[in-house]
């Protein structure tokens, strides 16, 4: 390899974010389209590397490839490089970008500059927290990523931004704190926090218990898991709409990387452990969550419940640690990036023609916008998780993972499909279909520049849910292999426990002897 | 006496000398030429710093000592002394255009911040009990004149009246604590209290221990010593707090630190459970009490009560990377706190300062460099990374949880998140509220030192070694 492929596209937004920052001045028509401009041509062009780095990754390999390291911390190093766990949310990153700044070429008239800055910024700290191969590196972006999402909903969000703001920031950092100590207890374990050599390094039961916790602590929140999933429908619907994609689709997914590069690998014996709780708290946030969704009014709120219930799968799949779990979590992960993104843009069509986001204030906007209502169809189809789109291979694969390792569970969450196609449904009837009311009378259909938005999404949903391979096989070498560490780990525990129940036993009786 | 005249043994105590009769010279000169040249020989005396730091550069590496073990140049004296001096730069940089605008311009300012940092620098040189307490008093009461040094407001008598009895109070503390420990060692100097007590201590060793400590928390402002802080940060002028919270503070921890390591390493856990406390309630009472603050100095007292808190839970730890994680939160600490003021000194409307914090409302909007660099300075005072703020939490933290203190780690990560509240209020003011009315345009020397200390605040990540390597060197040389 001669040049560093991975930080060319880690850094190259920030770079984008630098130009803006220097080059536009003003807030002149001028300055907001030279802004929007870098912007789309630098997301375009950190899109076509990563696809390079796809064309070049080695699909059988479950190691890290393109790796770099320099020295950095003194205890933490710059070490960067991806496998097939975490190259997929790459490219669903740098492939969402340009659709959302595309999104927001119009409906953002406000501080446009600082506006193109900070989704820049922001995407170089995602796919830095999905490619970092160290400890302190991937808190650091981790944690960074909180500073522009902050000032996105702030600044261009609704009516009640502030709140939503704060509660993100707020509640994201209270669950990652823990995470930190827990970095650092395992530095002075293990003597580093490379991240391969620590998925190597056998931790040791009680720290491996505490550790678990405190990762979860924060990617529980990130994910979100119910009950700390409650700042998410404030946040997307204060969001602005590219906010909003990006928040579902990718800052979501954080959680679930989080748990299949840290908490599953590196705390075998706690996760085993504690799988009963992920499974509860997974049913519990399928099915309560969903007939949450059923009952809102707004529209983008009732996505947001419906995100936290396919993370529900997400987690249920990863932590059944069955090949199929494990690969259907990511897979739903992906596919839930595209499906719940598009919808979000969905809402985003009709909020820029009408500006709001009521479920009752629209009907039957079928008859005047068939293109739009097609594409609407095609997404909550693919959300309710009907053959033939992606939405259906994420969660049958989790659903088959997790009724290996567990039925009820696997049952329980089945009942999250119906539910799904209930709200979901519900929700189109509401809107599309019926009769045309009048407030929606001279709605427009979508135009050009939402059709090329809508178009590659489309084409992706349907494709992944005929065809999963390209995405399954980026990622099996990699999950073989975790699975294979779990596996082995959780098995040496069990066959150590009678010898050291035998001498808890024996333990046990010496004191009584001795006191007699 | 013969050593003594031999010039050569001096030079390790030069700078100090160069500071001290530099002092002079520049009083001399103040009275002679009279208030006109007041903010020439201010200018002059930031001069003179820069010379004092570049000697201390200059000199020899390693370790020196003189006057009987009392006074001793290490690594850690020359990190320190070279940080306090640019806390005193900073500061004197930020008082400039200040003094001419409110009339306050005197030639006294610039000299008494000069012998006050002259004491800072004794004291972190000071290894016995005598020179610490002289090194204490040589930096208390110029500090307790500066900070009335606005004479006809009220306000700012206050706050150095309440300052100097506070003060005056905690120095008798302090002393009585060092007759304790001296009546029941029979040594006044740091290594030979470490001799005494490699074996553990008796009661009454324990209780001077308390007083002398109960002194160093004041000057830190850590709780429950802390009273002072709010009412002197809002009185005095506000170049004064920017003073205050910079160099004072580092001499403070400074010699904290150095006391507790050399002179008490073999009582480590008795010592180890006050400087516990004091951090978790420095750091608790900081976060929660910051969080109904209008005033934006006011404000910057509880947020330094915090730091300070987030300092000692490296001493805590008691180890060479705890001294490290000192250091470097000093350091950034330092930085953040110098951009900081430069902005509180730019909230200037039509020639009238203003503190309070919604006065910022939408700077954003009418000016965004302030406005970015201060939004960047407080995500970094709330420990956010990638900014420098983060990585001083961070080594005070991996120091905490390698000497197994996991109640602090988790009570300061939590109060963190406490605190990143009010400072994103900040935030939110100046980013999502509607415009207020426009301050005046920025002077240069504060656009240079928010500039300085923003950039060094967001690039610090880009290159961390030096500052990380030299407080390494600087720890190491007191264990």
């Amino acid at each position: 390899m001669t040049w560093p492929i991975l930080s060319v596209v880690t850094f190259l937004p920030l770079l984008g974010a630098v130009l803006i920052m220097i080059m536009v001045r003003g807030n002149g028509a001028l300055a907001k389209g030279t802004a929007r401009w870098i912007s789309m041509w630098t997301t375009l062009i950190t899109f076509a590397i990563s696809l390079a780095m796809v064309h070049r990754f080695d699909t059988a390999s479950p190691e890290f490839q393109f790796t770099e390291k320099h020295d950095w911390l003194g205890v933490a190093s710059y070490h960067m490089g991806v496998d097939g766990i975490s190259l997929p949310f790459v490219i669903l990153t740098t492939a969402l970008m340009p659709i959302c700044i595309l999104a927001s070429w119009t409906s953002i008239q406000r501080r446009v500059k600082e506006y193109m800055i900070a989704f820049l910024v922001l995407e170089t700290l995602m796919i830095g927290t999905f490619s970092a191969l160290d400890l302190v590196l991937f808190y650091l972006f981790f944690e960074g990523g909180l500073i522009p999402m902050f000032l996105i909903i702030g600044i261009w969000g609704g009516q009640r931004r502030v709140y939503a703001s704060f509660k993100f920031f707020l509640y994201t950092l209270a669950g990652s704190v823990l995470m930190l100590l827990a970095i650092m207890a395992m530095y002075w374990e293990a003597g580093t926090t490379d991240i391969p050599v620590l998925l190597r390094h056998g931790f040791p039961a009680g720290l491996q218990t505490w550790a678990w916790l405190a990762f979860f602590a924060s990617f529980a929140v990130k994910m979100p898991m119910w009950p700390v999933h409650t700042w998410l429908p404030d946040a997307h619907v204060e969001a602005p709409t590219a906010g909003s994609v990006i928040l579902a689709a990718i800052l979501l997914k954080m959680g679930g990387y989080g748990f299949l590069r840290f908490s599953l690998p590196m705390f075998p014996l706690a996760s085993h452990d504690f799988a009963p709780l992920i499974y509860t708290l997974s049913v519990v946030a399928i099915i309560y969550t969903s007939l949450v969704a059923l009952m809102q009014e707004d529209v983008k709120k009732l996505i947001a419940y419906s995100s936290v219930a396919h993370m529900g799968f997400v987690t249920m799949g990863i932590f059944a640690a069955t090949t199929q779990g494990v690969a259907g979590g990511i897979f739903q992960m992906i596919s839930h990036g595209i499906v719940s993104g598009a919808l979000f843009l969905c809402v985003g069509v009709v909020y820029d023609r009408m500006h709001t986001r009521e479920i009752a204030f629209y009907g039957g906007l079928v008859n005047r916008m068939p293109l739009y209502a097609f594409i609407f169809l095609v997404f909550t189809l693919a959300n309710v998780g009907l053959p033939g789109t992606s939405g259906f291979v994420g969660e049958f694969l989790s659903l088959i993972g997790t009724f290996k390792a567990n039925i009820p569970v696997a049952s329980l969450a089945t009942l999250g499909v119906i539910l799904s196609a209930a709200y979901a449904l519900w929700l189109y009837r509401k809107m599309i279909f019926g009769t045309l009311k009048p407030a929606v009378e001279s709605i427009r259909d979508i135009g050009l520049r939402e059709a090329i938005i809508f178009a590659p999404l489309v084409i992706l949903t349907i494709l992944f849910g005929v065809a999963p391979k390209p995405v399954l096989d980026m990622s099996a070498a990699s999950v073989t292999q975790l699975l294979d560490g779990y596996n082995k780990a959780v098995k040496t525990a069990e066959a150590a426990k009678p010898a050291v129940e035998a001498q808890n036993l024996s333990g046990k009786i010496i004191p009584v002897s001795t006191t007699r | 006496m013969s050593q003594l005249t031999d010039i050569h043994v001096l030079i390790p105590i030069l700078p100090e000398i160069v500071l001290g009769c530099g002092a002079m010279i520049l009083l001399m000169l103040g009275v002679y030429a009279g208030e006109g040249s007041a903010r020439f020989v201010n200018g002059l005396c930031i001069v003179l710093i820069a010379g004092v730091a570049a000697l201390i550069v200059w000199m020899p590496a390693g370790r020196a000592s003189m006057f009987g073990g009392s006074f001793v140049v290490d690594d850690f004296a020359r990190f320190l002394k070279l940080l306090t001096l640019t806390g005193s730069a900073g500061a004197l940089l930020l008082s400039l255009d200040y003094l001419t605008n409110e009339k306050l311009q005197k030639f006294e300012f610039g000299v008494l911040v000069l012998l006050a940092t002259l004491g800072m620098m004794l004291l972190i040189s000071a290894s016995d009990l005598i020179a610490l307490y002289l090194g204490l008093e040589m930096m208390s009461l110029p500090l307790y004149v500066v900070a009335a040094s606005n004479r006809d407001n009220a306000r700012s008598t206050e706050a150095g009246l309440k300052y100097f009895v506070l003060g005056a109070l905690s120095s008798g503390m302090l002393l009585y604590g060092a007759s304790l420990i001296y009546g029941f060692t029979g040594t006044v100097t740091f290594s030979g209290i470490a001799t005494a007590t490699q074996n553990g201590a008796g009661i009454g060793l324990i209780f001077g221990l308390v007083f002398l400590f109960a002194g160093f928390c004041f000057k830190v402002s850590a709780v429950p010593f802390h009273m002072w802080t709010p009412d002197v940060y809002e009185g005095a002028p506000t170049p004064v707090t920017a003073f205050f919270a910079a160099a004072p503070k580092v001499a403070g921890i400074a010699i904290f630190v150095r006391a507790t390591v050399v002179a008490f390493p073999g009582i480590t856990h008795s010592w180890q459970q006050i400087v516990v406390f004091v951090a978790i309630a420095s750091m608790v009472l900081g976060a929660f009490a910051a969080i109904g603050q209008k005033n934006f100095k006011r404000l910057m007292a509880y947020s330094s009560i915090g730091h300070m808190g987030f300092a000692l839970v490296g001493l805590a730890a008691g180890t060479p990377e705890g001294v490290q994680g000192v250091l470097v939160y000093m350091t950034i600490y330092v930085a953040m706190t110098l951009g900081t003021f430069a902005c509180i000194l730019s909230m200037r409307r039509d020639g009238i300062m203003v503190e309070n914090i919604s006065d910022l409302g939408g700077l954003a909007r009418r000016q965004p460099a302030m406005a970015f660099f201060l939004a960047m300075l407080l995500f970094s005072l709330a420990g956010i990374p990638p900014l420098a703020g983060f990585f001083a939490k961070f080594y005070v933290f991996l120091a905490a949880i390698k000497a197994g203190l996991y109640v602090l780690a988790v009570i300061g990560v939590l109060a963190s998140v406490v605190g990143a509240f009010y400072y994103l209020t900040i935030v939110k003011i100046m980013y999502f509220d509607e415009a207020a009315k426009p301050f005046q345009s920025m002077p240069a020397l504060l656009r240079v030192v928010l500039g300085v200390s923003g950039l060094a605040n967001l690039l610090f990540f880009v290159y961390p070694a030096p500052l990380l390597g030299a407080a390494t060197v600087a720890a190491k040389s007191l264990f």
